[in-house]
């Protein structure tokens, strides 16, 4: 099994390769000097200099990406052009509500959206399903944003009953966190909820209509057991996979999420190093995220190699 | 531009009355988006002014019969600015649906085919898929400035991969097909067999995709514009109406949720449409789904 572990962890480097380089490329070959647009219309000469010298801008292209790597391999994500601080310690302050928030999403959207696929699928055609469906389509299509402000509207100005913004800290706070945490866990987790439900009901469809599903029924084992162990777990796979790609909408939805609800996390960061046009900042952050969305995928497929013996890369 | 650009011709009228009375909700969905590319097109003349028009004494005046939606900060006419907002999103919905279908459906077929380029075109592409697609377009708007043209482009470039994964799957299920075996044999060259025998297979869910990338791009915009990295500010869309209201939102949500409202609809419109084209056109996707 180690060798499988090995050759799938293996498999991620050329892919990690490809997005670095991409990232790479994005800032030089874009045309015109990208110093000046990064420094941005009122810059004076020397702070373009200065933007081109603390980038490298000036060095030909190979070397430029052979230095960039090193750096990246030793941890060292360049330096904030804004603050001046290094993008690895502004990531490391802001790292803790983002990691809370996606934590909180995922197991509120796999509580949520399992039971609700498995029901769907049991009773496949019934009210249940055509309304888990509508609703799967809908809440795909629903951008994160608008639901974030319609559940603020409804909750926190009329309600009343739960914060418009904020961030608390569950180990300082926790009665604070649960309030501020609900609003921004159900608009992120909508999207993650339609799509784990969609895959949960098609997966254990299929699942039903094995034979060792009328085995276990036939020898009148109950019906809960039939569904949650036998069929959920046979379907377990589709499921895992989909929670694992399911990561990439999280991160994007996470960026927008914490600009409406005000939360202080990787997301805003991205958002105010648009505004203050630091570019480093902003690569920085797209590795980050991008490397952590294809090391979850690894795992999870490792995962498959302990979940279901029949799997074998 | 136009919604009938995607609903498959009927032959007859009755094809049509079938998929009306299969696919309702399909239906209503196209309905719908036929009313909103109308109002896009048709916006000077349906008693709106003028979108930038700045009015000092009637500022965030909420919802009421003379002004449907209200006005916003500045004290512009909300309805207009919805409706005119509707044209940077159709807009962008059709240009990189087009853009990265074209540019997705050459890469696709020639990595498809060609064994030695695939695998290298197939790395990128999964490269490119590992970058969360907004954070890929908020760094492409980044470096280049805000333009339409530059939010258009950053939107195409993380949907290409998608379409070049589909049209690769096409290609490589029917290149082992016995009229490509046979067209092979008596000497067709490559860029033929591509063409008259590849090619026609790749339509149909091709047009479905584009239906799922042209609700995609029209989100992305308006994500982009919301966080500040999309639309240039001076243009009228859903995505900055909603940016500009934000700070607003517990006095004045109408100039957010109303915004937010149109663009919602109007995605979710795309995308039951193209569940029913998929139903339709790629019965075997459909299944799978």
């Amino acid at each position: 099994m180690w060798f499988f572990v090995l050759k799938r962890a293996a498999s991620t480097l050329p892919v990690m390769l490809v997005v670095a380089l991409v990232v790479f490329l994005m800032l030089r070959l874009t045309p015109g000097d990208p110093a000046v647009v990064i420094a941005g219309d009122q810059a004076t000469a020397e702070q373009i200099a200065r933007i081109r010298a603390t980038l490298g801008l000036d060095l030909p292209l190979h070397v430029q990406f052979l230095t960039w790597m090193g750096q990246i391999l030793k941890g060292d994500l360049g330096v904030s052009i804004f603050s001046n601080l290094p993008v690895t310690t502004l990531i490391g302050q802001r790292l803790e509500p983002t990691l809370v928030l996606t934590a909180t999403t995922i197991v509120f959207s796999v509580l949520v959206a399992v039971p609700l696929g498995v029901l769907a699928a049991w009773k496949a055609g019934g009210w249940v399903d055509r309304l888990v469906m509508v609703f799967s389509v809908v809440g795909f299509s629903f951008p994160v944003f608008v639901l974030g402000y319609l559940l603020i509207y409804k909750f926190s100005l009329d309600l009343k009953w739960l914060p418009t913004q904020g961030y608390r800290s569950p180990f300082t706070d926790f009665q604070g966190f649960l309030r501020t945490i609900t609003l921004p866990t159900i608009t992120l987790g909508a999207i993650y909820v339609a799509l784990v439900t969609r895959i949960t009901r098609a997966s254990v469809l299929e699942v039903l209509g094995e034979d060792y599903i009328r085995t276990a029924r036939a020898k009148g084992q109950n019906e809960r057991k039939v569904l949650f162990r036998h069929a959920l777990k046979n379907a377990a796979v589709p499921i895992a996979t989909v929670i694992g790609i399911g990561v990439a909408l999280l991160i994007g939805g996470a960026v927008v999420t914490e600009t409406v609800f005000n939360i202080p996390g990787l997301g805003r960061l991205v958002v105010d190093a648009i505004l203050r046009r630091d570019y480093p900042v902003i690569q920085g952050l797209i590795l980050v995220f991008s490397f952590t969305y294809i090391l979850i995928n690894m795992l999870i497929d490792v995962a498959y190699t302990v979940l279901d013996p029949r799997i074998r890369y | 531009m136009s919604a009938a650009d995607t609903v498959p011709a009927p032959r007859r009228t009755g094809a049509l009355a079938a998929f009306v009375l299969r696919r309702p909700f399909a239906a209503v969905a196209a309905l719908i988006l036929i009313a909103i590319v109308a109002a896009a097109v048709l916006a000077p003349w349906l008693g709106t002014v003028d979108p930038r028009k700045l009015n000092v004494l009637p500022r965030m005046r909420p919802p009421s019969e003379t002004a449907w939606f209200g006005s916003d900060q500045f004290g512009r006419d909300l309805y207009t600015r919805v409706v005119y907002g509707a044209r940077v999103s159709l807009i962008v919905g059709f240009t990189v649906a087009l853009l990265s279908v074209s540019i997705g459906l050459f890469i696709g077929l020639v990595s498809g085919y060609l064994r030695r380029l695939d695998a290298v075109v197939m790395r990128i592409m999964d490269g490119l898929m590992s970058i969360p697609g907004i954070l890929l377009a908020i760094g492409l708007v980044a470096v280049s400035g805000a333009s339409m043209k530059t939010v258009i482009i950053a939107i195409t470039i993380p949907e290409i991969p998608r379409v070049v994964r589909l049209v690769r799957a096409v290609v490589l299920s029917v290149r082992e097909e016995p009229y490509v075996e046979a067209a092979i044999s008596v000497g067709t060259r490559l860029p033929l067999i591509l063409v008259r025998h590849i090619l026609p297979n790749c339509i149909p869910p091709l047009i479905v995709q584009a239906t799922y990338v042209a609700a995609s791009a029209m989100l992305t915009e308006a994500l982009l514009s919301f966080l500040g990295a999309g639309t240039p500010p001076e243009i009228p869309s859903w995505g900055n109406m909603m940016a500009e209201g934000r700070i607003f939102f517990p006095i004045a949500p109408w100039i957010v949720l109303i915004p937010g409202c149109a663009l919602a609809l109007t995605i979710l419109s795309v995308n039951v449409l193209g569940d029913g084209l998929r139903d339709r056109l790629d019965p075997k996707i459909a299944k799978r789904m």
